[in-house]
């Protein structure tokens, strides 16, 4: 389970970083934990690392046992951390109304507890030991990750955003703004790094298809493999439909941000 | 707790400066080179240049990727392929040389107006001229006669000057601009600083355009009209200012021919002509003496108003009569116009009292004594600070000849005309009015083996100075013809077609040279093709054979025979002459050179060179020396130095004379380029203060013109409000006179050869119909692109690689489509796909586009997908070169009186397309296998980045 | 945030007049001329000749039309970096590449730290920041760092090269910090404004509005039109009437 929660940290991490644009100066990022998110999520995760690497040690070796709760609850406080760090990446980015929200790192680390306990629960399915309060508490997270979820669309649908295009153009006008001709003909970074938007139609076909598989048929599924004997694949089913749930909500989180520079590019709000 | 680096702030910016002339465009600013290694850093606009005084346009500051271009030609070439195939050979320049010459010297020798010598955007035409007229073929001009011939002949037969580049507002005084059809123009930089002036100034800034971009979105007032109805506009405040009384009489008496006496005998041979004493001088009223007086003389009080009855009995009537009288016809009231043009009467009325109160209530007095052309003293100079400028919206259309005389008496009602806060002359303007130049090329000019018998182009003052060979025309493009009589600057866009169909005669080579012929100068692109490739009967071409020089691989280059690849800018030599188009400014006269400030790094030539040496192979008599020689071993510069037109006049006017102390006239100074390369390219003589006014009749304004060689003699240029040259030719037409036009022409050149200016429809609205054509279709320049050649420039295609339609809401909701849907748009003369753009800074009745950003796939440097020629349209399919059919005779689709092509007066229909999105008309792509493959990615400066560390 | 220097009377950047800007795009070439081979060099360009050209520019110009109808306009609009007094874009930088500098505000980013995150492109609310895929960096507009402080230029010419280039002088370069600067006495005078001030990150750049379209600058706008009289018959006589006098040459 360790190996299987360090392996995806790790997976997590190294993505990340191929993602840079100059990956091996990747060390740097860990020195600006004092203003920067992003800063400090690297720096929780690298120390999430410590617990966990001495647990697994610990349980390479067959040392001694004693200070594991101990470490557990170091590496589950450090993994808290590095996934609230996370969130708060995109909720301290006051550019996007939908994510500039508090509700966007409880969402996380809600998601997180909820898909991590899926996780846990097919593991203990595997070695055939699924303890009742185990699985509860997996559909209670679910549920809570729902709850979280819904009011968090519910908050984005009701913020038209605070700024018009007259407004980041500082023209005092009622009228409408339109452009005319933009700066140029194809689009630039900005446009296509923050322009990328789903349309309203899609998006409410993809909500749908996240409540049903990050949260609905994961809770059926659980629920079910609590009254069933055969619950491996029931928790096997319930993983997956997270995953592709997650993988939705993740896009959608995205598709579904407006950032203020939109305003220049034709965004009428934000 | 931020650590911040430290930074190499004080890195040079090159290793070498190298000061010399932007030719991203014709503006012609000043550049310092920043070289580093031996490669442009940085381009910069030099400040102490006259023409942009530091600053540098979108283009000019992208001169990098100009220069660099993958777009570059290589070698000489020689077409193996069919044309258009783009299949070519390279050769070595010797063989380009004698093969050229082995096509030329047979001419020469035979019929020299076998060649056709026709030049586009290039700045060397007091060098390419005096060439063709050294060959002796008549079929020589540049690109005028499709660009902007009506504003410039408008303006020298009116007053020996013109809009163009060729005269200014006065920027820092005026407090009124009334700009009419200015998108770009060739005054690129300094209408932008202008214009940043006068609007800081707080002066008032009207733009009259029928579309709301570029300097329009920044005037204090845009009066969006009806394309082609500027005429009525301005007719209607000619009307307002007569009917107010808002006329500077006094100005109109002393300097224009507003008192002369016209003959009043219709059907007479002399009807309307001016009635003339003895020694030719026109007559006018003398109110002192009551008698008739020379117009010339100086101690009368001339009469405006009053017929007289001449000496023989006959009646005469002076023009400010005859003027007032057109102009206060109700047709030209506002009321009556208004609904034409499309702007209310009331603001008709506004403006024209605005323009009244600031030019009489709000006058300029300058504390500076100045004398008269008759040697009178004046202690002040007087301003009537509005001033006008007007281009290519005026120009490009068939009425435009007229329209911008309204313009110019406009302005000399107001008495504005060189005047502080007016319109300023720009030396070596003015001239007289119009200038004494006769064209050349009638066959009593063409000989073979002959240099012709002079220029080639002109201002004719009646049909004795058109050019016929027995019936027909004597040059290709049929200039100066009772078709175009006045095409003071020939007719390039008729030179394809008329050499395809030998109609007058069949030519052995076309000689082009910087004009992109197979795409967007000419009109009706597909025809053009299909002439440049036409064959006979035995296979070979209806052209023979065709030279073209120019720098890059353009849509003209697999169209000929024989490519002379010319260099960039800045790798060459050129001189900006005060004989061709010079960059004066108002209050001093100026010229530039380019030179060298890098090493082509191609097997390319300056084309002024080439020609040079062309000119010494065909033993060219103003080339060759009397033993056979070259007379310009040295190439361009030495032509530069030593050439002179005639004694002591060169291409270059400044640091003349052996010591380099002279200025206009003086001789050969060996150190010339020398002193221009020290001084930044360029040379500036500033007039005295005393002469900076008035320069159509300021006595030392006047003798330092005689004396510097831009003027014959000292006598003032009198305004033509009534333009007699224009009678004589109606006269003609009437059957008055040796030469008549035939029976199928006279009735065009009657109706619109009026000696005062006056308003009709353009051709092709009157033409096709308008319920099937209901909208206009103009275009506009992109001030960041210069016609074809910007697309290549990786900086500049960024900023626009493709061009929409743009369209009023109301059209758009006429025909249901939205921003980014396709349409199709029709003209009689074919259709086009294009995406649409809504807007509301647009007549409603109008649609536009961006000028020449559609390219045709295979060149430019560009992929095959690249949007210019997949997204991105040419509205040049939809123009023709013709009129419609219909009447006996299909003209050129002209200005009937200059030739000037009427490419704005386009009438089209719009409906929306089905299916997505690609233009269409799509050609072919054409090879281009000679061209080196072009990069996928930039990162210009790298190095420099890596060295400065 | 810690990372923000504290605040400094000198706040270098520049002032744009949307009232003469005529969309000339002169700013966004001799830009990216001059920080291709300077500070930031370089700024890469993709596909330069292909379908898609795309690369990084330190400075854009818009147009925009506002309204329709009578009192519709069109509006030029360029836009680059604003060197706000307080930025997120550096804060939220984890590697401190991005940085404000002390002495003069200036934001920068330190082309040899920045590991190309890309986050501070999503701080800035004015899409200011570029992100060069091939350099794998961020770029911005760096204020001319490279010419206001050259010594090895001419007093006259250390300014920021749009500021330079620009035909119309629609840009000026100074010390909004210093009350007494021409471009602080420009704002004053003209009701000069900061983009999105709402929104929190003090724009030290600013913006001259578009004066009120005058559809007359006359005050008495009538005058000449009361002394024209009825379109009658007798406009050319009276005019004949008032031409009728003795004009000496
Ligand atoms: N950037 C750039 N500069 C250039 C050039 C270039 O290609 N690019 N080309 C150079 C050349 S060769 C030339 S000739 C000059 C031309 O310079 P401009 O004369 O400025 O040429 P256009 O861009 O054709 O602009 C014509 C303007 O007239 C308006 N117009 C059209 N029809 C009418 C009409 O009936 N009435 C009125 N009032 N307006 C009308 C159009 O809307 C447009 O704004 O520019 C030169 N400078
Ligand atoms: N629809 C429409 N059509 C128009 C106009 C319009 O307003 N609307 N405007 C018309 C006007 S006014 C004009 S002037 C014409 C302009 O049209 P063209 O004269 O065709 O102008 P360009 O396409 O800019 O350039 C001509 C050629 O010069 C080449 N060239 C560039 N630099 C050099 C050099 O240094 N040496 C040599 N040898 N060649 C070089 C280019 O590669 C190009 O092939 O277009 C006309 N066409
Ligand atoms: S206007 Fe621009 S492109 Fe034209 S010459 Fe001047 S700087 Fe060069
Ligand atoms: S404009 Fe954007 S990049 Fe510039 S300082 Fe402000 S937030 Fe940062
Ligand atoms: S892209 Fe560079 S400057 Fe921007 S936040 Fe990341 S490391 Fe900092
Ligand atoms: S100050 Fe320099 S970097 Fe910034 S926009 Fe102007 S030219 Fe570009
Ligand atoms: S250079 Fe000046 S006028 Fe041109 S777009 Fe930039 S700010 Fe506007
Ligand atoms: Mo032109």
């Amino acid at each position: 389970m360790l190996v299987v929660a360090l392996a995806l940290v790790t997976v997590g991490l190294l993505s990340s970083m191929l993602h840079l644009g100059h990956p091996e100066r990747a060390h740097r990022a860990f020195s600006q934990w004092r203003s920067s998110w992003l800063s400090r999520e690297g720096v929780a995760a690298i120390l999430t690392y410590i617990p966990a690497g001495l647990m697994g040690l610990i349980w390479l070796f067959d040392w001694d046992t004693k200070s594991l709760p101990l470490l557990a609850i170091l590496a589950a406080l450090g993994a808290s951390v590095t996934v609230y760090c996370t969130g708060m990446i995109y909720a301290s980015l006051r550019t996007i109304r939908h994510w500039n929200l508090a509700l966007v790192p409880v969402f996380y680390l809600a998601a997180a507890a909820a898909t991590g306990t899926l996780l846990f629960l097919l593991i203990l399915a595997i070695f055939d030991q699924v303890p009742l309060w185990v699985a509860i508490s997996g559909v209670g997270s679910l549920f809570v990750a729902l709850m979280i979820k819904r009011s968090y669309w519910y908050r984005i649908d009701r913020d038209k955003g605070n700024y018009t295009t007259a407004m980041a153009l500082g023209i005092e006008t009622e009228a409408k703004v339109r452009p005319l001709t933009p700066p140029h003909t194809m689009p630039n970074f900005v446009m296509r790094e923050m322009g990328f938007r789903v349309g309203r139609k899609h998006a409410t076909k993809l909500r749908r298809v996240t409540l049903a598989c990050l949260f609905i048929l994961p809770m059926l599924f659980v629920a079910l493999a609590m009254t069933m004997s055969w619950a491996q694949p029931l928790y096997t089913l319930a993983l997956i439909s997270a995953a592709i749930g997650i993988i939705v909500e993740r896009w959608l989180f995205f598709a579904e941000a407006e950032h203020v520079a939109m305003l220049y590019y034709g965004t009428d709000r934000a | 707790m931020n650590f911040e680096p430290k930074l190499d702030l004080d890195n040079p910016v090159g290793d070498h400066v190298a000061t010399t002339t932007c030719y991203m465009c014709a503006c012609r600013c000043g550049i310092r080179v920043h070289l580093r290694d031996g490669k442009v850093r940085y381009i910069e606009g030099n400040p102490d240049h006259p023409v942009n005084k530091g600053v540098l346009c979108g283009k000019g500051s992208a001169g990098i990727m100009q220069h660099y271009s993958p777009a570059r030609l290589q070698a000489p070439m020689k077409r193996v392929g069919p044309r258009g195939s783009g299949e070519f050979e390279e050769i070595s320049w010797d063989e380009a040389m004698e093969l050229a010459t082995s096509w030329l010297e047979p001419i020469r020798a035979k019929d020299p107006k076998r060649l056709a010598f026709f030049t586009g955007r290039d700045q060397s035409q007091s060098l390419t001229g005096y060439w063709a007229i050294q060959f002796g073929t008549p079929n020589f001009a540049a690109h005028g006669g499709f660009c902007s011939v009506n504003m410039a002949a408008a303006g020298l037969y009116t007053f020996g000057g013109s809009f163009w580049e060729f005269g200014d507002p006065d920027w820092d005084l005026t407090k009124y601009l009334l700009m009419f059809g200015v998108a770009e123009d060739h005054a690129s930089n300094p209408i932008k600083i202008g214009i940043g002036k006068i609007k800081s100034r707080g002066a008032k800034f009207v733009s009259v355009n029928p579309i709301r971009t570029g300097y329009s979105a920044v005037a204090d007032e845009w009066v969006g009209v009806r394309p082609g109805t500027d005429g009525l506009f301005v007719g209607a405040l000619i009307h307002e200012l007569f009917k107010a009384q808002k006329i500077d009489l006094d100005y109109l008496v002393r300097y224009t021919n507003a008192p002369w006496l016209v003959i009043q005998d219709p059907g007479a041979a002399d009807h309307g002509l001016f009635a003339r004493d003895e020694n030719g001088d026109p007559l006018v009223y003398d109110q002192t003496s009551a008698t008739f007086a020379s117009g010339m003389n100086v101690d009368i009080a001339p009469a405006l108003v009053g017929s007289r009855t001449l000496a023989d009995g006959r009646t005469a009537r002076p023009v400010f009569e005859l003027m007032a009288e057109r102009y206060l016809e109700p047709e030209y009231s506002p009321d009556a116009v208004a609904e034409d043009i499309g702007v209310p009467a009331e603001d008709i009325r506004r403006i024209a009292a605005e323009l009244a109160e600031v030019a009489f209530e709000q006058e300029i007095i300058l504390d500076q004594p100045w004398t008269d052309w008759a040697g009178r003293k004046h202690d002040k100079m007087i301003g009537r600070p509005v001033s006008m400028h007007a281009m290519r919206g005026i120009s490009a259309h068939s009425n435009g000849f007229q329209t911008c005389r309204l313009i110019h008496i406009l302005q000399i009602l107001l008495g504005s005309i060189d005047c502080p806060g007016g319109f300023r002359y720009k030396p070596p303007y003015p001239k007289p009015a119009p200038p004494g130049l006769r064209p050349h090329g009638a066959p009593k000019d063409v000989h073979a083996d002959e240099p012709l018998g002079g220029p080639h182009l002109g201002f004719p003052l009646g049909p004795e100075h058109l050019l016929f060979d027995g019936e027909n025309a004597a040059r290709i493009d049929k200039a100066f013809t009772w078709e175009a009589p006045m095409a003071a600057h020939g007719l390039m866009h008729m030179v394809i077609h008329n050499a395809a169909a030998r109609d007058p005669y069949g030519i052995d080579v076309l000689f082009m040279y910087m004009a992109n012929m197979a795409w967007n100068s000419t009109m009706n692109v597909a025809d053009t093709i299909s002439d440049l490739t036409a064959k006979n009967e035995d296979g070979t071409y209806t052209i023979p054979k065709i030279i073209y020089s120019d720098a890059f691989y353009s849509e003209m280059v697999p169209y000929a025979d024989l490519i002379l690849p010319d260099t960039t800018y800045l790798e060459r030599w050129d001189c900006i002459s005060l004989l061709d188009r010079p960059i004066s400014e108002a209050d001093a006269a100026a010229d530039a050179i380019r030179h060298p400030v890098v090493e082509p790094d191609r097997d390319v030539r300056p084309f002024q060179e080439v020609l040079i040496d062309l000119g010494a192979r065909l033993k060219l008599p103003g080339f060759t020396n009397d033993d056979g020689t070259p007379k310009y071993p040295g190439g361009y510069p030495d032509y530069i130095v030593n050439h002179e037109r005639a004694p002591g006049v060169g291409p270059l006017a400044g640091w003349r004379g052996k010591d380099g102390s002279k200025f206009g006239t003086g001789e050969v100074n060996p150190d010339q380029l020398d002193r221009y390369i020290e001084n930044g390219s360029f040379f500036v003589q500033h007039l005295k203060p005393e002469q900076a006014y008035f320069k159509h009749a300021n006595l030392d304004y006047l003798n330092w013109a005689v004396e510097v060689g831009f003027r014959p003699t000292a006598t003032p240029t009198i305004f033509q409000l009534y333009s007699e040259p224009m009678q004589v030719f109606r006269l003609a037409a009437e059957g008055h006179g040796e030469i008549t036009p035939p029976e199928l022409h006279r009735d065009r050149i009657a109706k619109y050869f009026d000696p005062l200016p006056f308003w009709y429809r353009p051709f092709e609205e009157d033409m096709v119909s308008t319920a099937k054509y209901p909208l206009h279709a103009i275009t506009q320049r992109p001030m960041h692109m210069y016609h074809s050649w910007g697309s290549q420039n990786a900086w500049l295609r960024q900023i626009t690689a493709a061009n929409r339609l743009y369209i009023h809401h109301s059209v758009g909701d006429s025909i249901n489509v939205k921003d980014d849907d396709w349409v199709w748009l029709s003209s009689n003369q074919g259709r086009v796909k294009c995406q649409v753009q809504l807007m509301d800074g647009v007549n409603p009745d109008t649609v536009w586009t961006w000028n020449a950003i559609g390219k045709r796939r295979g060149t430019w440097g560009l992929d095959d997908d690249a949007p210019e020629s997949n997204q991105g349209f040419l509205l040049n399919h939809l123009i023709s070169e013709l009129l419609p059919e219909g009447g006996d005779y299909r003209y050129s689709n002209s200005d009937p009186i200059t030739g000037q092509a009427a490419w704005f007066d386009l009438r089209v229909s719009i409906e929306k397309a089905d299916g997505s999105g690609e233009t269409s008309p799509k050609f072919e792509p054409v090879g281009n296998s000679s061209q080196p493959t072009s990069l996928t990615k930039l990162a210009y400066g790298a190095d420099f980045k890596r060295r400065s560390k | 945030m810690t990372s923000l220097p504290a605040p400094t009377s000198k706040k270098l950047g520049l002032v744009i007049d949307l009232d003469i800007c005529v969309g000339c795009q002169a700013c966004a070439t001799s830009c990216k001329e001059w920080n291709t081979g300077g500070y930031s060099a370089p700024l890469s360009d993709h596909d330069p000749y292909g379908a898609d050209p795309s690369g990084a520019w330190l400075n854009r110009v818009h147009s925009y039309e506002i309204g329709e109808g009578e009192d519709s306009r069109t509006l030029h609009f360029p836009r680059a970096c604003m060197h706000c007094e307080e930025p997120d874009c550096v804060t939220v930088c984890p590697t401190g590449a991005s940085y404000k500098r002390q002495e003069d505000g200036i934001v920068l980013v330190n082309p040899d730290t920045c590991i190309g995150c890309k986050l501070c492109s999503w701080a800035c609310p004015y899409g200011a920041r570029e992100y060069d895929h091939d350099d794998g960096v961020m770029k911005k507009c760096s204020l001319c760092v490279d010419r206001i402080y050259n010594d090895t230029l001419a007093e006259s010419e250390r300014i920021p090269a749009c500021v330079r280039a620009c035909p119309t002088g629609a840009r000026a370069f100074g010390d909004l910090g210093d009350a007494d600067s021409d471009v602080s006495k420009s704002v004053a005078s003209r009701d000069g404004y900061g983009l999105l001030e709402d929104f929190g990150y003090k724009p030290v750049n600013k913006y001259l509005p578009p004066r009120p379209r005058r559809n007359s600058n006359i005050e008495a706008g009538t005058q000449a039109s009361e002394t024209i009289p009825a379109a009658d018959n007798s406009a050319t006589e009276k005019l004949f009437a008032w031409a009728d006098r003795v004009l000496s040459r």
